[in-house]
């Protein structure tokens, strides 16, 4: 048994109650602490991700208690890509904040430690229960994050997101509460064996239980019609708060494609391909909906948290197509989208300090104290999130209007996309004109960026140019991980065993 | 008994529904506080509704108590009691900065 695959959540949880232990030292240690035990889990990541490049499944039986009795993490190759965007992404927010935003509240870096151990958490768990535990865990430091620095935006923001994902909560139980009335088991391995042989009359049950999953993962996905607390929260929130959030609407995109390919995939029977009817339309409304909000945000951060809807919208849209081609590109564009809106919240938040008092709000105001280099940098971003060549974005794009071609659905694919792309293009570029173009010469605020703040954001934003560069590696690693999430079989394998899984083909059965 | 879990819950249900509907922050916080109760009653009767049945495994034991949902409530109580009372705090704290109850931090016109 590897042990390392439970580093990703014991490191950050033990990080963050040893900065609790200690935050009589000074902020100094604290801010050590954070830093290395951050480093840290990039470095496990790394290593896991290696690991993962055989393709087999490895799994961690937590106590030692056999699946499907205990909980196991399970480690394939998609839940170490996730690890370690997460911890990527992290690790620049975390840098972020060390300009100082750290210390607008108490206990900034012990809630974003509880917060990535619950992400990862989510990413590596293999038991439906464990992966609501994770949900709240990371939920409820995701709370107290985005109200740090306090004030009465994040107050009312605040109360809408916590109240809406307790709601959410209560769902999630129901459906938990619901599969394990039905097959007696939450592990999801051993579910995806059960739902292929339910008896009929559970059939209804089951299938109604699995909805309410999709309705719970969409609303943390922020699909429509769920998405309509993201653009106010993820704009309250502070920069670095709010780029460490970009990756939480992935947590409910791994989440669908955990359950809809695995339990509900193609071995499910009666109840397989369930999400199908549902996710690609889904995905375009909320796509072209968010293209209307990134076109009419009259605020940089609003119009950045609306592309992180138009990503969430691509991404299901692509996994709606449920070929391994589009899969593939869905990873892609997930991993691209991610790092650069979690770079742009960043940059917006650089630009809007520099703005003084009208801040990112898309009104005549100070010239920026550093124009080049700011302007260079947002050109850079938006060329990325649009998706013009030569960046990432572009590939991304094309490798999802690629997959598509031979969809039925591949008019309304291709139209959809491109046209919200369009809208971007418009958006960001009327954006780029308001912020650097239609200032006030005479005035400039003289504030200008701590070089850590600069770091972070040229680093999340490098991601660009690197996927586009090493795109043929990452696609192939996309690719590998897409046709290993269409073979759920030899996930039952790896977690229970051939014997149990060979049940599932109704080749033997031995109990 | 059946009759009577399925009762209870579907009240709490419909409480929690009309309270959250409410656009005050505390009932919304005691409609969520409800919803909570009926559905770690709901876990509770996934594992089938017995009684006498044994919880530990012993001889003579003629059936047994599914333990599961027992573990599944005890961890749902627990993070919806954390949950609530992080949202209490919020609820006081969000009057505080908007000088109002409303969800919306605006009573919109009057």
């Amino acid at each position: 048994m590897n042990h390392w695959l439970i580093m990703p959540v014991l490191l950050p949880m033990v990080a963050a109650i040893l900065m609790l232990l200690t935050a009589r030292l000074g902020r100094a240690v604290e801010r050590t602490v954070s830093l290395l035990a951050m480093l840290g889990l990039v470095l496990i990541s790394v290593a896991l991700l290696k690991s993962s490049l055989q393709g087999d499944y490895q799994v961690y039986a937590v106590g030692n208690w056999v699946a499907p009795f205990g909980i196991v993490l399970v480690l394939d190759r998609l839940s170490a890509l996730l690890v370690l965007l997460t911890s990527v992404l992290a690790l620049f927010s975390l840098l972020y904040a060390c300009n100082g935003q750290d210390r607008d509240g108490r206990h900034f870096h012990v809630l974003f430690h509880m917060q990535l151990m619950g992400l990862n958490g989510a990413f590596l768990t293999g038991d439906l229960f464990n992966l609501f535990v994770f949900f709240e865990i990371l939920l409820i430091a995701s709370y107290g994050l985005l109200l740090h620095g306090g004030g009465p935006l994040r107050s009312r923001a605040g109360l809408h997101y916590v109240i809406l994902n307790l709601a959410g909560s209560v769902l999630f139980l129901v459906a938990v509460g619901t599969i394990y009335g039905m097959l007696g088991t939450l592990n999801m391995a051993d579910l995806a064996v059960k739902v292929g042989q339910a008896e009929p009359e559970q059939l209804r049950l089951i299938h109604v239980s699995a909805l309410l999953l999709m309705v719970v993962f969409g609303l943390k996905a922020a699909l429509l019609p769920l998405y309509f607390w993201l653009p106010s929260a993820y704009s309250a929130a502070s920069a670095p708060v709010a780029a460490l959030f970009a990756i939480m609407t992935k947590v409910g995109i791994y989440s669908i494609i955990r359950m809809f390919m695995l339990v509900f995939g193609i071995e499910a029977g009666v109840l397989s391909n369930l999400a199908q009817p549902w996710l690609l339309p889904l995905g375009l409304v909320t796509l072209s909906l968010g293209a209307f909000g990134v076109l009419a945000s009259r605020c940089l951060r609003q119009q950045v948290a609306y592309l992180v809807v138009v990503s969430v919208g691509t991404l299901i849209a692509g996994v709606g197509l449920l070929t391994v081609e589009s899969m593939a590109a869905s990873l892609y564009y997930l991993l691209h989208s991610t790092l650069i809106t979690g770079g742009l919240f960043l940059l917006a938040d650089v630009i809007a300090r520099q703005r003084g008092d009208v801040g990112s709000h898309l009104r005549v105001g100070p010239t920026v104290t550093q124009p080049l280099l700011l302007s260079t940098m947002f050109f850079i971003a938006a060329l990325a999130v649009v998706g013009l060549p030569p960046l990432s974005g572009f590939i991304g794009k094309l490798l999802l209007l690629q997959a598509a071609i031979q969809a039925p659905s591949m008019a309304w694919f291709w139209s959809v996309i491109l046209i919200a792309s369009f809208f971007a293009l418009i958006a960001l570029s009327r954006t780029g004109s308001a912020l650097f173009l239609k200032t006030d010469d005479e005035a400039t605020t003289g504030i200008r960026a701590e070089p850590v703040s600069l770091i972070a954001v040229v680093a999340l934003l490098l991601a660009s140019p690197l996927l586009a560069l090493y795109g043929d590696a990452v696609s192939d690693f996309t690719t590998a991980t897409a046709e290993q999430l269409m073979q759920p079989m030899h996930y039952i394998e790896g977690v229970l065993g051939t014997q149990k899984a060979s049940a599932v083909t109704g080749t033997e059965v031995g109990q | 008994m059946e009759i009577l879990i399925s009762t209870a819950i579907g009240f709490l249900v419909a409480c929690g529904i009309y309270l959250m509907l409410r656009a005050r922050t505390m009932d919304v916080v005691i409609g969520l506080t409800m919803l909570s109760y009926a559905v770690n009653l709901f876990l509770f009767a996934s594992g089938r509704l017995v009684s006498n049945a044994a919880a530990l495994i012993s001889p003579d034991a003629a059936a047994y108590a599914d333990p599961l949902p027992q573990a599944l409530v005890l961890t749902a109580i627990v993070i919806g009691f954390g949950m609530t009372a992080f949202l209490v705090v919020l609820a006081i704290r969000a009057f505080g900065d908007l000088g109002n109850d409303h969800v919306d931090g605006e009573t919109g016109k009057k």
